[in-house]
């Protein structure tokens, strides 16, 4: 054998370490992959299969005749504990709740980032630290004091209510959420932008300053048009959060009209009627986890470009 | 009174002070240049001048005006910012009307404004689009374009080249200079480059640390420096500044200087530095001569009265095409001689040189002030 040879020899063994890598990799990935798609899919061919289907055969199997039925019956007849309207009316409770207060938070966290590195004042660093903390606040803590503010808004919005004949929506249960969610996403809304914001050059404000601009000209002519990446990284981490939370939905508004979506899904899987309509419940599950994931097909290549935004400073 | 006048000006951040009384002031029409080395306080004096800054004590006046209590936007001044900061997400010509728009000047008048300054400065064909698809010499002209429109009392300038290619960066310069010289506007310009200053100016302040070292025309400050710190740091090749010994020889005062074989080389001054030497606070000072006053014999001023020959042994040469730069060792240091550009020196060899001791001169080296 000739040195050479020996040469060949070693090349081809490291190409094929290099391809037998590859494979365990690109393996792994694969399992993990099919392994985490495969609750979605089981709900996804459930929902368009009828219950015959279900009780006879395979939970895996591609529904032999797909059919709306399911879907139909969860938006519009599901039973919701005695009430038999389907989720509709739910799903546009989160959305009133979601939407307002993804936006309110939003904004007010992007007012506080423009403040805390555009606009220092004395104690500014303290100021940011306890927004920093509010992220830290397990949500199992909030639920009393919560309670409490609640009730005294309520209260007050009945004050209200007898005076001037309206509430001005205090003490609405989705008005509630709505607040208790703006209170509880501000530390994280401020986080993302004040980091956003410290790596946003000096100098545009005081080119705006010396243009004349005053503090909301800068913040909605130059702070917020450059902003996009992050806020939609702020957007789709509240919504996300606001849509699927349940603990402060149960809490504030855990009965009645007023329910959020996912109050209603549980009680929607809770009400058993003799037989448990699976896909009546995958179909309810699919509709409710739908927001949510529109959201992230339609801004998903954003996000990851904004939390890119903040690490590398431009 | 002058246009501009800063009076015993301070800046405090905190507990420390960056601005340390600062006097400076400038007729109008001048162009006054704030000099000196990174961190020593130009910006800051310059956003103090802006507004962008409240300062501690002291008082600013523009045009007879005091304005240290006025926002920026009301002291009639246009910036130019070493980033340029142009809005990103403005086209060009959003950009330049953006101060008007916030002025309330009428759409009409704008536009108006606009094809004036795009004209003066040839960015037309840019008007749409947005800073990102500019190159970098570009966003100069827009930053300058949006600073024109506003046509105010005073120019502020923020090392607007320093971002450039040393190519554009001259280029950029004398554009600079023809726009002062067509506007007649009155400019303060900061940078950290000696030339600029020099090229520019009509008067400089050379700024240490919050403070002025030494303010005053381009030439006195390059032929006069009254500090060390100023000699040092106007003028490329920096000045030669030398360790030496003041003596009196029979009626006649040299400067001696230590060679590096272990002789002596004496340089006699002429009579009239040499009587304020001999009354100096001491024997021991630093003696500052310019490459420039240092060269071939052939080629020194035949004005001077004052030119000691003297051989020495050259270390290095570099020919810069023009000139020759000839390193010589003097009192423990390297010192830069230059040479005509066709002088025939060679590293290693001994020639003469020709010290200019008019042009030479003579610091404290306690207190780093000028003798003579
Ligand atoms: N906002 C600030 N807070 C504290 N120190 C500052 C601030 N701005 C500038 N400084 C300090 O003031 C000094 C002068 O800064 P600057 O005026 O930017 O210098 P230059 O423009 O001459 O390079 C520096 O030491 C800098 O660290
Ligand atoms: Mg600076």
């Amino acid at each position: 054998m000739t040195v050479l040879d020996m040469d060949v020899s070693d090349a081809k063994r490291m190409a094929r370490m290099r391809v037998i890598n590859r494979i365990v990799i690109y393996g792994l990935l694969g399992i993990f992959a099919v392994l985490y798609l495969m609750p979605l899919f089981v709900m996804l061919v459930t929902s368009f299969k009828t219950m015959d289907e279900i009780q006879g055969g395979n939970m895996l199997a591609l529904p032999r005749s797909p059919t709306l039925d399911a879907w139909v019956k969860a938006w519009g007849q599901a039973c919701v504990g005695l009430t038999c309207n389907g989720i509709s009316g739910y799903f546009w409770n989160s959305i009133k709740m979601v939407v307002p207060a993804v936006a309110v938070s939003t904004v007010l966290g992007a007012l506080n980032g423009y403040v805390l590195t555009k606009w220092r004042f004395r104690g500014h660093t303290l100021v940011f630290g306890l927004m920093l903390f509010a992220c830290f606040i397990p949500f199992q803590s909030v639920l009393l004091p919560m309670a409490t503010i609640l009730g005294n808004i309520t209260r007050f919005g009945i004050t209200l209510r007898s005076t001037f004949g309206t509430s001005f929506g205090l003490g609405d249960p989705t008005a509630n959420l709505a607040f208790v969610h703006v209170v509880y996403g501000l530390g994280f809304t401020t986080l993302f932008f004040r980091n956003y914001y410290a790596a946003f050059p000096d100098e545009l404000i005081k080119a705006a300053q010396m243009d004349g601009a005053g503090f909301f000209q800068i913040f909605w002519r130059i702070m917020v048009p450059n902003s996009l990446p992050i806020i939609v990284v702020t957007v789709i981490y509240q919504f996300t959060n606001i849509w699927n939370d349940y603990l402060f939905a149960s809490a504030y508004a855990g009965t009645g009209d007023a329910m959020p979506m996912t109050v209603a899904l549980n009680n929607v899987v809770n009400t058993s009627t003799g037989v448990v309509e699976y896909n009546v419940n995958m179909a309810a599950a699919m509709i409710a986890a739908l927001p949510t994931l529109i959201i992230y097909v339609v801004a998903g290549r954003y996000f990851v470009r904004g939390l890119m935004a903040g690490a590398v400073k431009g | 009174m002058a246009f501009l006048e800063i009076s015993d000006l301070r800046k405090r951040f905190g507990s420390l002070e960056i601005l340390k009384g600062i006097n400076l002031s400038l007729d109008k029409g001048g162009f006054l240049v704030l000099v000196g080395p990174s961190g020593c306080g130009k910006s800051t004096l310059l956003n103090s001048i802006a507004g962008l800054e409240p300062i501690t004590s002291g008082d600013i006046r523009i045009d007879g005006r005091r304005v240290a209590d006025l926002h920026p936007s009301k002291r009639d001044i246009a910036m130019v910012f070493q980033s340029y900061a142009l809005y990103p997400n403005m086209t060009v010509e959003g950009n330049i009307s953006f101060g008007m728009e916030m002025r309330k000047i009428p759409l009409a008048e704008r536009k108006a404004a606009i094809e004036r300054v795009s004209k003066v400065l040839q960015i037309g064909h840019l008007l749409d689009r947005k800073p990102g698809q500019l190159s970098g010499g570009q966003r100069q002209r827009v930053a300058m374009g949006r600073a024109l429109v506003r046509d105010p009392k005073l120019f502020l300038f923020d090392e607007p080249l320093s971002n450039l290619d040393a190519k554009l960066r001259v280029d950029m310069r004398t554009e600079i200079k023809r726009l002062h010289d067509t506007t007649g506007t009155s400019m303060v310009y900061v940078t950290h480059d000696q030339v600029e200053a020099m090229t520019l100016a009509t008067k400089i302040a050379v700024m240490r640390d919050g403070e002025v070292q030494q303010f005053g025309i381009p030439s006195e400050i390059y032929n006069n420096p009254t500090t060390i710190f100023v000699a040092d740091f106007m003028g490329s090749p920096a000045m030669n500044l030398l360790p030496a010994r003041v003596e009196n020889t029979g009626g006649s005062v040299s400067v001696v200087l230590a060679r590096a074989d272990g002789d002596e080389l004496r340089l006699a001054v002429g009579e009239e530095k040499g009587k304020l030497l001999l009354r100096g606070p001491t024997p021991n000072l630093i003696v500052g001569i310019r490459p420039e006053a240092l060269t071939d014999p052939a080629g020194a001023d035949r004005h001077a009265k004052n030119v000691v020959e003297a051989e020495c042994q050259i270390e290095v040469v570099e020919p810069a095409g023009s000139d020759t730069f000839a390193v010589t060792r003097l009192a423990g240091k390297d010192v830069v001689a230059r040479l005509r550009g066709d002088a025939l020196v060679h590293a290693g060899q001994k020639t003469f040189l020709a010290f200019n001791m008019d042009k030479a001169v003579f610091f404290d080296p306690a207190t780093e002030r000028r003798i003579a």
